[in-house]
C-alpha cells in the first residue's frame, strides 16, 4: 500500500509532469487563460490518460513483448492513443451529447498531446504492473490538473496586473509557471 | 537556387520555431540542461523534420486528403523508431540522457505542421529546403538556450570550465524553474527586436515616401 501511495504522491506533486517534466506545455498554456476551461481539461487529461495506459499495457504485455517487436513500440503507442481518442470522441458524441458539448472540444487537442503519449511510454519503461500504471496515470493526470488550475487561478488576477510591455502576453506567463515551478521543487525533499 | 535559400533561411530567423511559432517547446526546456543534450536533440530534430517532408513530398499525390494526418504521423514514427535505434546503438549515454523526451519527437506540433503546410503542397527539393532550414532553426534555438542554462547554471560549456574556480554556478538555471524564467525572458527579447525592426522599416519607408514627396 505504502508503495502506491509513495508513486501516487511522487505523480501529482514531486514529480508534476508540467512542472518538472515540461510534459504538455502546449496546453497548458493555451487553455490556463481560462479558469473553468482549465477545470475540464485537467478531467479529460486524467480521465483520456488512463483509459490509453491501460490499453497500451495490454497491447504492450501481451502482444508486443511476446511477439518480440518492443522495437516498434513508439509507432505503436502513437497510433493506438490517437485512435483511441478519436473513438472516445465520437461514442461519447453519439451516447452523450452533454458531455461532449462539455468536453470534446478538449479531447481534440489533446489527440495526439506528448502528455497522453509520456505516462503510456514511463510505464513501460519501469515495467510497472497494470495497477501501478493506472495509479501513475490517475497520479500524473492529477498532477497536470493542479498545475493548471493554479496557473488559470494565477493568471486571472494578472489580467489586472501592470507587466512591463515586452513580457505581455506568453512572456510573463514562463515567468509565472517558473515561480509555480520553483514553489514544486519545495517537495522534492517529501519522498 | 536563391530560391532554395529563401525558403531555407526562414526558418532559421523570422519563422523560428521555437522563439516566433512557440511550437515544440517542451523539449526546449528539458534537455537543454547541458549544451550535448540540447545540440543532440537539434539535430535529430533536423534529421526527422527533413526526412519526413521528403517522405510526405514523395507521395503527397497518392495518399488521399482523408487519411492524410494518419499516413503522416506513421511516417513520422517510423522515422522517429530509426533515429532512436540509431542513437541508442551508437550513442548510448546521449540515449539515456535525453531518456523519454526522444520517443516524444513523434508528437512535436512543427514536424506535422511542417508537412500538412508545406510538404504537401510542395516538390521534393523545396520541402528538403523547408524542413531543413525549420530543424537549423530549431537547433538554433536549442544551442541558445542550451548555451545560456549550461553557462549560468553550471559554469561550462560542453563540460569545460569557463569561468575559472571562483565562480559560484546558480544552480537554478539548470533546475527546471530557471528553464521556464529563461524561455520568458528570451520571448520578451525577440518581441522587442521584432519591434525595433519593424519600427525601423516603417522609418525608413517614411522617409522614402517623403525624399519622394521633395522630388516631385
Amino acid at each position: 500500500m505504502a508503495e502506491y501511495l509513495t508513486l501516487f504522491i511522487g505523480a501529482v506533486v514531486v514529480n508534476n509532469f508540467v512542472l518538472t517534466k515540461f510534459l504538455g506545455l502546449c496546453i497548458f498554456f493555451g487553455i490556463s487563460k481560462n479558469l473553468s476551461a482549465s477545470v475540464g481539461m485537467g478531467m479529460a487529461v486524467t480521465s483520456v490518460m488512463t483509459m490509453s495506459s491501460i490499453l497500451a499495457w495490454i497491447v504492450y504485455f501481451f502482444v508486443l513483448q511476446p511477439l518480440g517487436l518492443t522495437f516498434l513500440t513508439t509507432i505503436v503507442f502513437v497510433v493506438l492513443t490517437a485512435s483511441f481518442v478519436q473513438l472516445l470522441e465520437l461514442i461519447i458524441k453519439k451516447q452523450a451529447p452533454a458531455l461532449y458539448n462539455m468536453w470534446g472540444i478538449y479531447l481534440l487537442l489533446i489527440a495526439t498531446n506528448c502528455i497522453v503519449l509520456a505516462v503510456p511510454l514511463l510505464n513501460v519503461e519501469n515495467s510497472y504492473s497494470l495497477l501501478k500504471s493506472i495509479v501513475f496515470a490517475i497520479g500524473s493526470g492529477l498532477g497536470f490538473a493542479l498545475a493548471i488550475i493554479l496557473m488559470a487561478s494565477l493568471r486571472e488576477k494578472l489580467a489586472y496586473a501592470d507587466v512591463p510591455k515586452p513580457l505581455e502576453g506568453i512572456g510573463i506567463a514562463f515567468i509565472l509557471a517558473g515561480m509555480l515551478s520553483l514553489a514544486f521543487l519545495g517537495f522534492s525533499g517529501m519522498l | 537556387m536563391k530560391e532554395l535559400w529563401n525558403i531555407f533561411s526562414k526558418g532559421l530567423v523570422a519563422e523560428n520555431p521555437i522563439f516566433i511559432l512557440a511550437l515544440s517547446l517542451c523539449p526546449a526546456l528539458a534537455v537543454t540542461t547541458t549544451v550535448i543534450n540540447g545540440l543532440t536533440m537539434g539535430l535529430t530534430v533536423t534529421f526527422v523534420i527533413t526526412t519526413n517532408n521528403v517522405v510526405v513530398s514523395i507521395v503527397r499525390n497518392w495518399v488521399n486528403p482523408k487519411v492524410r494526418v494518419p499516413v503522416y504521423i506513421t511516417s513520422i514514427a517510423t522515422i522517429v523508431t530509426v533515429a532512436q535505434l540509431v542513437l541508442q546503438a551508437y550513442f548510448p549515454e546521449l540515449y539515456k540522457a535525453l531518456g523519454i523526451y526522444l520517443a516524444l519527437v513523434v508528437v512535436f506540433a512543427i514536424i506535422l505542421a511542417r508537412a500538412e503546410v508545406y510538404a504537401s503542397k510542395h516538390g521534393v527539393v523545396k520541402s528538403f529546403a523547408d524542413g531543413f532550414g525549420m530543424g537549423c532553426g530549431f537547433t538554433l534555438a536549442m544551442l541558445i538556450i542550451s548555451v545560456i542554462r549550461e553557462l549560468v547554471g553550471a559554469g561550462t560549456i560542453l563540460g569545460m570550465p569557463v569561468f575559472g574556480d571562483g565562480y559560484n554556478p546558480m544552480l537554478m538555471m539548470v533546475l527546471p524553474p530557471g528553464a521556464f524564467i529563461l524561455i520568458g525572458y528570451l520571448v520578451a527579447a525577440t518581441k522587442t527586436w521584432n519591434k525595433h525592426v519593424e519600427e525601423k522599416k516603417a522609418k525608413e519607408a517614411r522617409r522614402m515616401e517623403l525624399m519622394k514627396g521633395a522630388e516631385s
